[in-house]
């Protein structure tokens, strides 16, 4: 600690360069954060999603399923509880406000998503409001909405042309960083009175909770076995299955996050190594001195290390501490929503302080093997 | 006077380490910038290009997609009797269609992807002349047949010609394959609308959407006004371009948005690296610099020369970054349109106007870069420096 002075001294020896090398880390710590984010937030379905749950959907998408499936699964040894969504597919406003809307049955709904932090007083009014909705708070937050409002939605066609008008009833949050909080929720009642009879009596998909997870495969093919043969077969999936299944057919960007983060280090590696390399090639007839005067070579290593380290440690927490901000911000609308998992810190911070010891591990080693005769000739 | 532009090629080869770092900062940056927008081109292309010119799409009024639209038959016959549309022997170029959604497995993952059916009639391939069979037949009416695109028989698997596929209620006999140049269609599997209807519990005569030839290009404002003012129907008509490149936007807004916000913040990056290696070059060769200012060269020339050598590191970064990222050109991915809810197989698209784009984004990296440390090399004192030697 006691040459913590001389560290500092000889990084603001050069104050530019200083300042720039630890912006290239911030930089790249920066886009470090937001690529962990974008990859946090495409498997949010995945990581997030219950594997106690299973998903029971018709044989696409299109495919609705019939009312009374719901207590012949319930039936179904194992099942704790079943739910229905319906998708309801409103326009707020515009195309673009694209969010997710379903209709469910709030009873029913709790019983299986338990996870969410919702207030009792909130949900009562939501269960007691044909019109109500519960909207996440990210969701309530993009476009201003209270408890109390009024919103006012354009329903697909085959819904009918007039628009829907919803109270927002209550804003529920999710428990944990990651949770989906920008969906609309509304009752399936109100669709039912609302919509065209042919709408009656269908729901978009069912939820199943299980007593046990373990039982999972089991009782996804008992449920189809179930429905087989008949004019709705189903199709039984464990809900992070599905958000899989889904993430994959985004397509590869995975691999995209991970192509441009090593571009991004390599680039970064070499900016600071030569920065480095610079810093002690200039001020080899100190470090001469430094080790004429009785410093060990372990000392002058250890320096310099020290020196690369600290750029990085600095410029990475700048870089994170950034990174996390613009995460906040909900830039992409909810598309992809964006989080900062636990951990991501503490790994950007090993990165950071890695990418510093690599990086002046080179101009290190030469700062130590240096010749003090040699170098103090040229003095 | 003007320092030849050898000495800075030749001081960038003596500092190659440093060279080579800006050079590597500023092609990353324009190889990540040009992958990105390329990626948008293809998606955007993908759907324009699935649109035609000549035609016209009509969904009932404001149902934005085909899969939120509903037309019974009579409006359908309205459409068709538009005086806008061409007609051959008297029958309109008139193509009735519905689309449902299939779950299908991808060939690269085994997992299902939303593959968009489409319930057309004898007429699509008259009204789509962009689509050709390339192999087997076209569906006949009234029976469980479908073709399936090119694009779709790469991305998913078991579909081939001859086999059979299984699509809501029913198995469907493949019985040929068309190309669509690359469109959105691609992706799709064609059957009878009928059929298709009846096979996921709809009414037969219930359609979804209806393209149209028009008579030419210019009918199109006289098409819409009759089919939209016409009491007996509430619709919509779209051009059929505007309609799918509309269809486009969510996903390329998305792509182009993240791609530039990597690419701003790597140039960033880039910009730091190349500030240093040029504000170390100036003071290694402070000495040189007060040499040349010694013999009578201008601060003016200095700041030029300087400025020329951070142009020349970022054209080579610039031209470096280009040809790295060519091999993507044509690479195929697939993606799921949130706007349909249907994946889509589309392929990276570099066109030279990626390209151009990509280098004068070097240029200007180069440009803020070099332009500050070349100031300070042309405001070194002389005496200071020279005495220094």
């Amino acid at each position: 600690m006691k040459y913590l002075p001389l560290l500092l001294a000889n990084l603001k020896r050069k104050k530019i360069r200083t300042g720039l090398t630890v912006g290239s880390f911030a930089v790249a710590l920066f886009l470090f954060g937001i690529l962990f984010a974008l990859r946090a937030g495409l498997r949010q379905g995945i990581d997030v999603a219950g594997s106690d749950r299973l998903m029971v959907q018709g044989t696409s998408l299109m495919n609705m399923l019939p009312l009374p499936y719901l207590a012949r699964i319930q039936r179904i040894p194992g099942v704790a509880q079943v739910a229905h969504a319906t998708w309801f597919g409103g326009v707020y406003q515009d195309p673009k406000n694209f969010f997710v809307q379903f209709a469910i049955d709030p009873a029913l709904w709790r019983a299986v998503y338990p996870e969410y932090v919702i207030d009792e007083q909130e949900w009562a009014a939501f269960a007691a409001d044909r019109q109500g909705v519960m909207v996440g708070a990210q969701l309530a937050k993009r476009y201003g909405w209270k408890v109390g409002d009024r919103i006012p939605l354009r329903p697909p066609s085959y819904l009918g042309s007039t628009m829907w008008d919803f109270n927002v009833r209550g804003i529920y949050h999710g428990r944990q960083p990651g949770a989906d909080d920008g969906q609309f929720w509304m009752q399936y009642a109100y669709i039912q009175e609302n919509g065209p009879s042919y709408f009656r009596g269908i729901v978009g998909f069912y939820l199943v909770r299980l007593a046990d997870r373990d039982t999972a495969a089991g009782i996804a093919k008992t449920i189809d076995t179930e429905f087989r043969n008949s004019a709705n077969e189903t199709r039984t999936q464990t809900e992070s299955a599905f958000a899989a299944g889904y993430l994959k057919q985004m397509g590869n960007i995975e691999f995209l996050v991970f192509a441009i983060g090593s571009v991004v280090f390599f680039t970064l590696l070499l900016v600071t190594g030569n920065t480095m390399a610079i810093a002690v090639r200039e001020r080899t007839s100190e470090l001469a001195v430094l080790k004429a005067v009785g410093y060990s070579d372990r000392f002058v290593l250890g320096l310099v290390l020290a020196e690369s380290a600290l750029i990085a440690v600095v410029g990475g927490a700048i870089g994170l501490w950034l990174a996390g901000r613009v995460v906040g911000l909900d830039l992409t609308r909810g598309l992809i929503p964006l989080y900062t998992p636990n951990g991501t810190m503490a790994v950007g911070a090993a990165v950071a302080l890695g990418t510093g010891l690599v990086a002046g591990l080179l101009p290190a080693v030469s700062a130590m093997r240096l010749s003090v005769a040699d170098a103090l000739r040229r003095v | 006077m003007a320092i030849p532009v050898v000495y800075n090629v030749r001081s960038a080869r003596v500092r190659w380490m440093s060279s080579v770092v800006a050079v590597v900062g500023i092609a990353g940056t324009v190889g990540v910038f040009v992958a990105m927008l390329a990626l948008a081109r293809g998606f955007r292309a993908t759907l324009v290009s699935s649109g035609l010119p000549q035609n016209a799409i009509v969904l009932r009024g404001g149902s934005g997609t085909e899969m939120g639209s509903i037309m019974p038959i009579d409006a359908v016959r309205v459409i068709e009797d538009a005086p806008q549309v061409a007609r051959v022997d008297g029958v309109p170029l008139a193509s009735p269609e519905v689309v449902v959604i299939a779950a299908i497995p991808m060939r690269a993952t085994g997992t299902d992807a939303n593959v968009q059916v489409r319930g057309v009639t004898a007429r699509v391939l008259d009204v789509r002349n962009n689509v050709k069979i390339v192999e087997g037949r076209f569906i006949h009416p009234g029976v469980a047949e479908a073709v399936i695109g090119k694009g779709a028989r790469d991305a998913y698997a078991g579909l081939e010609v001859g086999k059979t596929v299984a699509l809501g209620a029913g198995t469907w006999t493949i019985v040929g394959m068309f190309d669509s140049q690359g469109s959105a269609f691609d992706s799709e599997v064609w059957a009878d609308a009928s059929v298709l209807n009846g096979n996921y519990n709809r009414p037969a005569n219930i359609y979804q959407s209806v393209t149209v030839r028009l008579a030419s290009i210019d009918a199109f404002k006289a098409f819409k006004a009759a089919v939209e003012s016409n009491p007996r129907v509430t619709v919509e008509a779209q051009r059929e371009q505007e309609y799918y490149a509309s269809k486009s936007l969510i996903v390329t807004t998305l792509i182009t948005a993240v791609g530039t916000l990597i690419a701003a913040v790597m140039a960033l990056g880039a910009v730091f690296g190349a500030l240093n290696t040029m504000y170390s070059a100036v003071s290694e060769r402070s000495r040189e610099i007060a040499v040349l200012r010694a013999i009578g060269f201008g601060s003016g020339a200095i700041v030029l020369s300087f400025f020329v050598e951070s142009l020349l590191i970022a054209i080579v970064g610039g031209v470096l970054g280009c040809v790295a990222v060519l091999p993507v050109n044509g690479i195929t991915t697939g993606t799921i349109n949130w706007q349909t809810f249907s994946h889509l197989a589309f392929a990276f698209r570099i066109t030279p106007d990626l390209l151009g784009m990509g280098m004068v984004f070097a240029l200007l990296m180069g440009a803020v870069g070099g332009l500050p440390p070349a100031i300070r090399a042309a405001r070194a004192n002389v005496a200071h420096a020279l005495r220094a030697l």
